[in-house]
């Protein structure tokens, strides 16, 4: 039997605001356990919640990024249910008027364009984190997230591959980062994804059964929880049984899945309006300055980017696939500067760069100026590529003007054809069989010579004007 | 001259005259306290605070036992709380200690404020100062006894559903349940939080004016509370009722009343009327589902509200003797079975149970479309009424353990307290008379959202004509 996949994503999100949602304790991690909490994020009795403004500017943000329609009404609910790293014994959430609705994010996925489409996002407070200490064998409990702002993006099942779940992230991530509005490093748990999978007989309509995958780290460990779950699946209904609606935990280490407890599934929220809120009205002067406001979006960028410079859409998304780097290639197109060779130079040995010393642009200290007054020395034959290579390495670390790299290092090339007749003579002495080689017609031996001779001038020469001179003296003995 | 027996007023006019000292006065209530305590149970327990240099007010006041004081105890007379100390004042402690106010200590209530009588505290029953044997009311019964019986000049109490006026009636005091959003709930152990508002218990109008302008005003950390200005309450007392419109609610005049109760409001209409004041017969079709959709409203958000007592970050942890359950059940089960009494059991039992998944739209989405018929029938009385005038409780103080037994005939005694909560609206408590025995008669006057001053001035006329202030509890 041939099956569809349909698959939808809850993504959850971490923002960055400087506070926390309900409170004013700094909204910040890697602190000392429980320093960053106040009564109000602490649940404490008699404590309570004050919604952050800014909150809900970055929740209409990201809904009006994603093409929704935001709800005028300002309302949040209380979601009930136990667990240790609630202090309340509820989290402050938004049930029937999520902030924003009816959306949808455009994909390139397989090579083409596709709208995904986002049901909702809701604002809501993050919880805080149990920690095992195995020297007492008890678990703390951390309330410095206690509050943390979050928005829970939810898609519509309309992926159809675990790739395309992929694309979706890959893409819903770069739009958020657009909007400077949190991190989304998921290491750190800024950015959490579940992901709802069935399958069904490829033609049907009715949705199948769908389990609930939890506990992915990584996009490509979202891709591979859910390859894996639709094989079961797909084996499980070959067998002729039926799929069981249940939460999942993916455990990466062993490529697997385990039930949650059907217990911890069980769950009756027993939602109510926050009476500690007082739900308001939005006016859409308000909804549409915040649209205003907006960055220009990935899709939309790498739109404009192939069309205003010429460049390829494989380059332009590799570009716009970092927003920063994509800022610097523009400033640096306003120069005088060859856009095809700027292009290459950061895709190529500048991306080398950031890989080699796993940051991003900012992390160097390179500036457009100076990358393209490196290049313009490449074009102008002050250095050879080889040559502006080594400068980029030192000019991104050090900060260094590269015309004055260039002098100190004294790798411009040398143009004195008396030094360059004396290199040429040597190496043809010494190689006498090479040269042989070339006057019986192999040509491409005479690389070998070049590549000889510009060792001996330390890399400072020409090559295609040592190859002519090569050329020439052999044709001339 | 017992200092402990007179009014805040009294008192600061010897201090300004140079007659008496702050401290005298404080250990004349002291004194009082280690006195009648004994008999009464209104202090859990009392304290000396360190004295704020501000001294413009310094009136020893006792303070219900669910709002926050920095540093001390603060348990809503329940065994969960066991002894959490708050790190932080309520605001409205903030504004007592800034007027140089002498905090005596936690006054004893209901556990949680479930209740009207006091008797479901954990902390023992509180006594009626005018009749041992009976309850002060509740769910602030040791705000209002206390205030009865000397113990403290004034007090602070809450008010989810009538805990400061029913007690007040009670106890012969004036109650006050403030506009909701006039005083700060930042601070106050939220029971049902939409209905939920601090107010005083005094011993007359003049102070309690005095003590609603201490700790009205806006407060940026309870998003409820409203950003208005605050009178001086005290400054508009003497406000002539000629021409006032009062309505009298056909629907609170019904079976049940004790004949006591409804002679003296009775005759207090007529005071009224030849005062001057015009006397409307309205009516308000909805009160009869007025307890029902309190129980509803107010018991769900008490569910929610107590969840966070597990025994997780402070208060009472029980673990079991033998692990029953896996990981962390056993603890929240034994805690919560052991750190609540019956009546909170049943709240939260209640409580849950409405918003429960197929209950929700029967229960608590009907009680939220009735409670807005309700408040809609206030709106449309105050459009041709100033003040609505009923009996506050339809009895007087009852025998203790008379109605402990019968949860049902104890709710029916916030009958006509309920409204103003689910309404929002303010509404006074006021001595009215005595029955055959002696016992006190309230008397409620409600008026329209942010009225205070209003219902401030007709109270105080209709005190100052009638005197029923000034008859003391023997203890």
């Amino acid at each position: 039997m041939d099956f569809e996949t349909v698959i939808g994503l809850e993504v959850h999100l971490q923002l960055n605001t400087a506070t926390k949602i309900f409170c004013g304790c700094r909204n910040d991690f890697g602190l000392e356990a429980n320093t960053c909490v106040c009564p109000v994020c602490l649940g404490l009795p008699g404590s309570l919640p004050v919604l952050n403004r800014q909150v809900l500017f970055s929740g209409m943000k990201v809904g009006l990024a994603l093409n929704c329609a935001i709800n005028t009404f300002v309302k949040f609910d209380r979601k009930n249910y136990y667990y240790p790293d609630l202090p309340k014994g509820y989290q402050i959430s938004q049930f029937d008027f999520p902030i924003a609705k009816n959306g949808f994010l455009p994909v390139i996925t397989g090579g083409q364009e596709r709208r995904i489409g986002i049901t909702r996002a809701h604002l809501e407070e993050d919880a805080g984190k149990l920690i095992h200490d195995d020297r007492t064998n008890a678990t703390l409990v951390d309330y410095n997230r206690t509050g943390t702002p979050l928005v829970e993006i939810v898609s519509e099942p309309d992926m159809r591959s675990a790739q395309e779940a992929y694309d979706y992230l890959t893409a819903l991530k770069l739009t958020l980062q657009y909007l400077n509005v949190s991190d989304c490093d998921m290491e750190k748990g800024s950015l959490r994804c579940d992901a709802n999978v069935s399958i069904r007989p490829r033609g049907e309509s009715k949705l199948g059964t769908k389990t609930e995958l939890k506990n992915m780290n990584s996009f490509s460990a979202i891709r591979r929880a859910i390859d894996h779950e639709v094989a079961s699946q797909a084996r499980t209904i070959l067998s002729g049984k039926p799929v069981v609606q249940q939460t999942l935990l993916w455990n990466e280490e062993k490529g697997m899945t385990i039930p949650m407890r059907s217990k911890e599934q069980a769950h009756d929220y027993r939602y109510f309006p926050e009476p500690d809120l007082v739900p308001f009205t939005l006016t859409e002067e308000q909804i549409d300055a915040v649209r205003r406001a907006l960055p220009e979006l990935p899709y939309a960028r790498l739109r404009r980017l192939i069309g205003q410079y010429g460049i390829s859409e494989y380059d332009g998304t590799i570009l716009v696939g970092d927003k920063l780097a994509a800022d610097f290639f523009e400033t640096a197109a306003a120069m005088k500067v060859d856009i095809k060779k700027l292009c290459n130079w950061m895709n190529g040995p500048l991306m080398k760069e950031l890989n080699d010393r796993r940051c991003r642009i900012p992390g160097l200290k390179l500036t457009p100026q100076d990358l393209v007054a490196l290049i313009n020395r490449v074009e102008d034959g002050t250095i050879s590529n080889l040559a502006a290579k080594d400068v980029l390495s030192d000019i991104v670390e050090t900060g260094k003007d590269p015309n004055i790299v260039i002098r100190e290092k004294g790798l411009a090339q040398v143009s004195d054809d008396a030094q360059l007749e004396t290199i040429v003579d040597e190496v043809i002495r010494e190689n006498p069989q090479v040269v042989e080689q070339i006057r019986s017609g192999k040509a491409s031996a005479a690389g070998f010579l070049v590549g000889l001779a510009m060792k001996k001038m330390h890399g400072k020469a020409n090559p295609k004007i040592l190859n002519t001179a090569i050329q020439r003296r052999i044709a001339n003995v | 001259m017992d200092l402990f027996a007179l009014t805040a007023h009294e008192i600061l006019e010897l201090l300004a005259n140079g007659k008496v000292l702050p401290d005298e006065v404080e250990t004349s209530v002291r004194g009082r306290i280690n006195a009648v305590n004994p008999r009464t149970n209104a202090f859990i327990r009392t304290y000396q605070e360190n004295k704020t240099p501000a001294n413009a007010m310094p009136i020893p006041i006792g303070i219900k036992d669910n709002i926050c004081v920095k540093g001390r105890p603060v348990t809503c007379a329940s065994a969960i709380l066991k002894d959490f100390c708050p790190p932080y004042d309520a605001a409205v402690i903030e504004k007592i200690k800034a007027s140089g106010g002498v905090i005596l200590g936690s006054l004893n209530m209901d556990e949680f404020a479930f209740g009207s009588s006091t008797e479901s505290s954990s902390k023992g029953i509180v006594h009626n100062p005018w009749d041992l044997e009976r309850v002060p009311g509740g769910s602030s019964g040791g705000s209002a006894a206390a205030v009865a019986a000397g113990e403290a000049i004034w007090a602070l109490g809450s008010d989810t559903g009538g805990s400061i006026r029913q007690p007040a009636s009670f106890c012969g005091v004036v109650g006050l349940k403030p506009t909701y959003g006039r005083v700060s709930r930042y601070g106050l152990v939220a029971f049902g939080s939409s209905l939920d508002q601090i107010g005083p218990i005094t011993r007359d109008v003049t102070d309690c004016a005095r003590l609603l302008s201490i700790i009205s005003g806006f407060d940026r950390r309870d998003s409820t509370s409203v950003d208005l200005p605050v009178p001086d309450y005290a400054l508009g007392l003497r406000r002539d009722v000629r021409g006032l419109r009062i309505g009298i609610p056909k629907e609170y005049f019904i079976g049940g009343i004790e004949p006591a109760v409804e002679k003296a409001v009775r005759a207090a209409v007529e005071f009224f009327r030849k005062e001057g004041a015009v006397i409307k017969d309205i009516s308000l079709p909805h009160t009869e589902y007025a307890v029902a959709t309190y129980y509803i409203v107010a018991t769900a958000e008490a569910s929610s509200n107590l969840a966070r007592f597990d025994g997780v970050e402070y208060g009472l942890r029980v673990l079991p003797d033998k692990p029953r359950k896996t990981g962390i059940v056993d603890m929240y089960e034994e805690t919560r079975a052991r750190g609540f009494g019956d009546e909170a059991k049943r709240r939260i039992m209640l409580g849950t149970y409405v918003l429960s998944a197929g209950y929700y739209d029967a229960y608590y989405l009907r009680a939220l479309k009735a409670r807005t018929l309700i408040k809609n029938d206030l709106d449309k009385a105050f459009t041709d009424c100033d003040i609505i005038l009923s009996p506050t409780a339809p009895t007087t103080a009852f025998k203790i353990g008379e109605k402990t037994s019968d949860p049902l005939s104890m709710y029916l005694s916030d009958i006509f307290t309920i409204p103003a909560n689910l309404a929002g609206i303010p509404a006074i408590s006021l001595p009215c008379g005595f029955d055959a025995g002696g016992l006190p008669i309230g008397m409620q006057l409600m008026g329209a959202p942010f009225a205070e001053e209003k219902l401030l001035s007709t109270a105080y006329a209709y005190e100052q004509a009638n005197g029923w202030h000034s008859r003391k509890a023997q203890l």
